[in-house]
């Protein structure tokens, strides 16, 4: 196999020689433009901040780029990435030797980091900006005493669809079940996200760890997936706004860019009931930058930029004084400020025991592939193919003896 | 002779290097498949792959497909490009080349354009009167997909046998009274086997190891195994040991196939030969 | 009649080898407010503009054409040595090296890629050090190409009259300098192949380094993530721009070749 790919390398070689100058002219003007400007000095610092995708004010739309303004004020370099889940956080923080200066994980996954001793504590003499965060976001469930985490945004889960081509009105999770929609319906593609709908239509607990509970919600669940065009994340945003999806479950600050770009789209929180949610700034304990971390959490929480921030990402901000920055259509939305009736009606998650956690996976993967599968099966494939190889070098070996007979 | 130990000498940094980097790292899949998350031996996490065993249907069952319809469009046109002037071989063995100098998420992105329920396929066909068909994600897809990224893989190995087939045999064969089909299935096939060998080698490993194609084309719902051992490590269920224990299987099962593949192979073991 | 059947075929397949990239191409130049893929809404440059002003897009860049240079020039170096030993041994390790340089070759690229990020972790946890990155990229780099590079050296030494080198020695040639001046000659083809496939893989390679990045991005890591977000044609333009760079270099290297044609012996295939 490798001798044929050889031939025709000779090409490659001067395209590639070719390509590198061709890219390292591509480079050099960008650079000019970025030093220009009345930037501070650069302090040879790069930080490695890990956020959602879509979380943050980029500078499209008119709106600011909050990192190239960072780095503008404080010479601090960003090295800016983006996750889909908490859970895909967690491995690469877990597993994936990343290390990173801020993360941006929820509620659940940051008592979960805080238990397993993954975040380092923060210096708040260094985040005077917490100071605008309400009363009511302060020493959450979560993060006992706020020593761990400054609240980012929150927000509720709810059903985007299309009323170009749903035409009644949808009020519960059920219609994530319903046959017409067939092929055109989305679901998040991680756990916890997808089994609390389920759990939400079977009236159970979003943090049970009854092992029934969670079975019963996984057949649900299996159910559904004939009817599920795709599980994805980010992915929704483009499927729905192409009218390639009709309902999809997501979280509401998303109906900032989602009803923008299509004004079909509308957003309803069901009546059985929805998560609620805090996404908080932490730094993990391998930080090497602690302090311009925490500087950059400051940054974040300046309301002049949170504001700004919001007003792009839709989330609903911790801090009452950011709304001064925002437009009033958007501070005044109950969409992003549900009131105290729709909120009554949230759960939040809490980080499950391990047991419970390793069964909802097992569970999920089973969903997601249809059902559980058989030991004895997977045995069955390695026997096979061993016994094919046996057979043959057998038949070899005894065609060989005939020859030489 | 000084220049013989002299020389052994000069592979021992290759040596270090892929002791580290090659084998210490694969019994380190090992001890994590055989270990639980505190360190101590157990089989649960080789017993629990078990439970996959769809996933593992799924993905050899797609993997064979796309190596089948690899070969069976790629031969075709190798043998065609085989039998042109120099020139225009070279030319065409260029344009196979050239979309594998796009890096493969590109061009899968690009399928997700075409086959999408509102795209271009799509749009085409509803704007002359004809229906809709439903393509992305769906198995289909999967296979298109990898058949689309692997293919090249299948004709250049294919071209770069048949081009050595020396034309004096088959004449030799059609002197002697054998029809085109004769021809064909008794001296061309057989000669080229090699490079059908390295083909399907080279098509099938990396589709049934894929975790990109499904995830864009088969929206998620297609599992594969590349998927499942993401899911284990970088992805929404952190299980280094059930992932190690997923890759140890895959690792197997993909050896017997090399060995199985190898036995078809009749030429000299040029270079050194598989491990089976 | 059987012509026309052939030239339907290659027709066919090249359709289907570049319709995609056609597509991508076209929709890069699309004017549309709601980055929709498939509606066309005018001619404009902007995508290109944007392209160009992205910060974190030229940084991967840089990350990966540095890794591309070091991986290649490293593997290179250890691959050419290693060759060399690998020529001047006996059957049987020959064989062992064989079978351990055969193997990160058809082991599915996933599971080197986790083997190595398992490796690599559990260095992070047991001498410290910061993280993976720059470091454990190239390292996974120069191990996946190192294969390549010896497999394109070994044909050439096999080629080679072992005489020469004991000529020169005898002839009173120190033993480096009688490598530099009688045996890399001889070889040098072999080696300039192994770095160019070198550098090209490490170019192209994602599975590998998503597995052992860490932080650090790359331009394949970057056009995943852009793939896995709502989609900008952004990602349209840098297809659009890397075909057109490959293209251009492809017919200035042809028509090169085409004049070398007369003058020069036939370039010798591996």
């Amino acid at each position: 196999m490798k001798k044929s790919r050889f031939p025709y390398t000779k090409k490659a070689y001067s395209l590639s020689l070719g390509l590198c100058t061709v890219l390292c002219l591509a480079l050099s003007p960008v650079q000019a433009v970025l030093a220009a400007e009345n930037a501070a000095p650069d302090r040879g610092v790069t930080i490695n901040v890990y956020n959602w995708g879509e979380y943050i004010a980029n500078g499209t739309d008119d709106s600011l780029d909050v990192n190239a303004e960072f780095t503008r004020r404080t010479g601090i370099q960003v090295n800016y990435t983006t996750f889909d889940s908490n859970e895909a956080l967690y491995s690469k923080l877990a597993g994936g030797g990343a290390d990173y200066d801020v993360i941006i994980p929820s509620d659940y996954m940051v008592s979960r980091l805080i238990d397993e001793n993954m975040l380092a504590e923060l210096d708040f003499s260094n985040i005077p900006n917490f100071q605008y965060i309400d009363e009511r976001f302060r020493d959450p469930d979560y993060d006992p005493g706020s020593r761990y985490s400054v609240p980012y945004t929150w927000g509720v889960v709810g059903l985007f669809y299309n009323t170009d081509y749903i035409e009644e009105e949808i009020t519960s999770w059920t219609a994530l079940w319903d046959d017409r929609y067939a092929g055109k319906i989305l679901m998040f593609d991680n756990p916890r996200d997808s089994f609390a709908i389920a759990q939400f239509l079977l009236g159970q607990p979003l943090n049970t760890t009854d092992e029934t509970h969670w079975t019963e919600a996984a057949a649900l669940l299996k159910q559904q997936k004939p009817l599920v065009q795709a599980y994805v994340m980010d992915r929704i945003f483009d499927k729905m706004e192409s009218s390639e999806a009709w309902i999809a479950p997501y979280y509401s600050g998303d109906a900032a860019i989602l009803v923008e770009n299509n004004d079909n789209i509308r957003f309803v929180v069901p009546e059985e009931g929805t998560n609620y949610f805090v996404d908080a700034m932490c730094i993990p304990v391998t930080s090497s930058h602690k302090a311009e971390a925490e500087e950059y959490i400051n940054f974040l929480c300046d309301p002049e930029i949170a504001g700004a921030n919001m007003n792009y990402v839709g989330y609903s901000t911790p801090e009452s004084a950011a709304k001064a920055y925002m437009d009033e259509e958007m501070a005044e939305s109950p969409l992003y400020y549900p009131g105290d009736e729709t909120l009554a009606r949230t759960q939040v998650f809490v980080n499950l025991p391990e047991d419970t956690s390793r069964l909802v996976d097992r569970l999920w993967a089973e969903a997601k592939m249809g059902g559980p599968g058989e030991s004895a099966v997977l045995a069955a494939i390695i026997l096979g193919f061993l016994g094919v190889y046996i057979s043959i070098l057998v038949y070899k070996r005894q065609k060989r003896r005939r020859e030489l007979a | 002779m000084a220049m013989k130990s002299d020389s052994k000498l000069l592979s021992a940094p290759y040596t270090v290097w892929m002791t580290i980097f090659i084998i210490l790292p694969m019994l380190l899949v090992g001890y994590f498949a055989f270990t639980d998350k505190s360190g101590s031996f157990t089989l649960e996490n080789l017993l629990s792959v078990g439970q996959y065993s769809n996933v593992f249907l799924r993905s050899i069952w797609l993997g064979a497909v796309a190596t089948a319809v690899s070969l069976a469009l790629g031969y075709p046109l190798a043998y065609m490009i085989a039998k042109m002037s120099t020139g225009r071989q070279n030319v065409m063995v260029m344009l196979v080349m050239l979309p594998m100098w796009m890096n493969f998420l590109l061009r899968t992105y690009a399928w997700m354009t075409l086959l999408e329920d509102n795209g271009l396929i799509n749009s085409t066909l509803a704007a002359i009167g004809l229906p809709r068909v439903h393509m992305i994600n769906t198995a289909g897809a999967v296979v298109l997909g990898m058949v689309y990224n692997y293919i090249p893989y299948m004709i250049l190995p294919l071209y770069s046998v048949l081009t050595k087939i020396d034309r004096s045999v088959i004449e030799a064969a059609q002197d002697l009274g054998a029809s085109r089909r004769k021809v064909f299935l008794k001296v061309v096939v057989p000669l080229s086997m090699p490079g059908i060998i390295s083909g399907v080698t080279m098509v099938f490993v990396p589709a049934v190891s894929t975790f990109i194609i499904s995830k864009m084309l088969g929206g998620g719902g297609n599992l594969l195994i590349g998927d499942l051992i993401d899911m284990q490590f970088l992805g929404s269920a952190y299980n280094p040991n059930l992932g190690s224990a997923v890759s140890l299987v895959l690792m197997v099962i993909i050896l017997i196939c090399m060995g199985i593949m190898n036995q078809f192979d009749d030429g000299e073991e040029a270079g050194g030969g598989m491990l089976l | 009649m059987k012509k026309t059947g052939a030239r339907i075929y290659i027709f066919l397949i090249f359709l289907f080898l570049y319709a995609p990239i056609f597509v991508l191409i076209v929709f890069s130049f699309n004017d549309s407010e709601t980055a929709s893929r498939s509606v066309w809404g005018g001619f404009s440059l902007r995508w290109y503009q944007k392209l160009f002003e992205d910060r974190l897009i030229m940084e991967a860049l840089r990350n990966t054409l540095f890794i591309a240079v070091v991986s290649a020039a490293a593997a290179t170096v250890l691959g050419t040595m290693a060759a060399i030993g690998i020529n001047s041994m006996k059957r049987l390790p020959r064989r062992i090296m064989m079978n351990v340089t055969n193997f990160p070759m058809v082991n599915p690229e996933i599971v080197t890629g986790v083997s190595l990020m398992l490796l690599f972790v559990s260095a992070v946890r047991l001498f410290g050090g910061r993280s993976l990155g720059m470091a454990s990229l190239i390292a996974a780099h120069i191990t996946f190409c190192l294969p390549y590079v010896i497999l394109s050296v070994l044909p050439k030494l096999r080629q080679m009259d072992p005489n020469l080198y004991e000529a020169a020695q005898d002839l009173g040639c120190p033993p480096l300098k009688a490598f530099f001046k009688v045996v890399l000659p001889e070889i040098m083809p072999g080696v300039v192949t192994g770095m160019i496939m070198a550098f090209t893989l490490s170019i192209d390679d994602f599975v590998i380094s998503y597995f052992t990045s860490g932080t650090t991005q790359t331009l394949p890591i970057y056009i995943y993530s852009m793939t896995r977000k709502r989609i900008s044609p952004e990602i349209n333009a840098l297809s659009t721009v890397l075909f057109a760079v490959i293209m251009v270099l492809l017919i200035i290297i042809n028509v090169r070749n085409l004049k070398d044609k007369g003058s020069r012996r036939k370039p010798e295939d591996l």
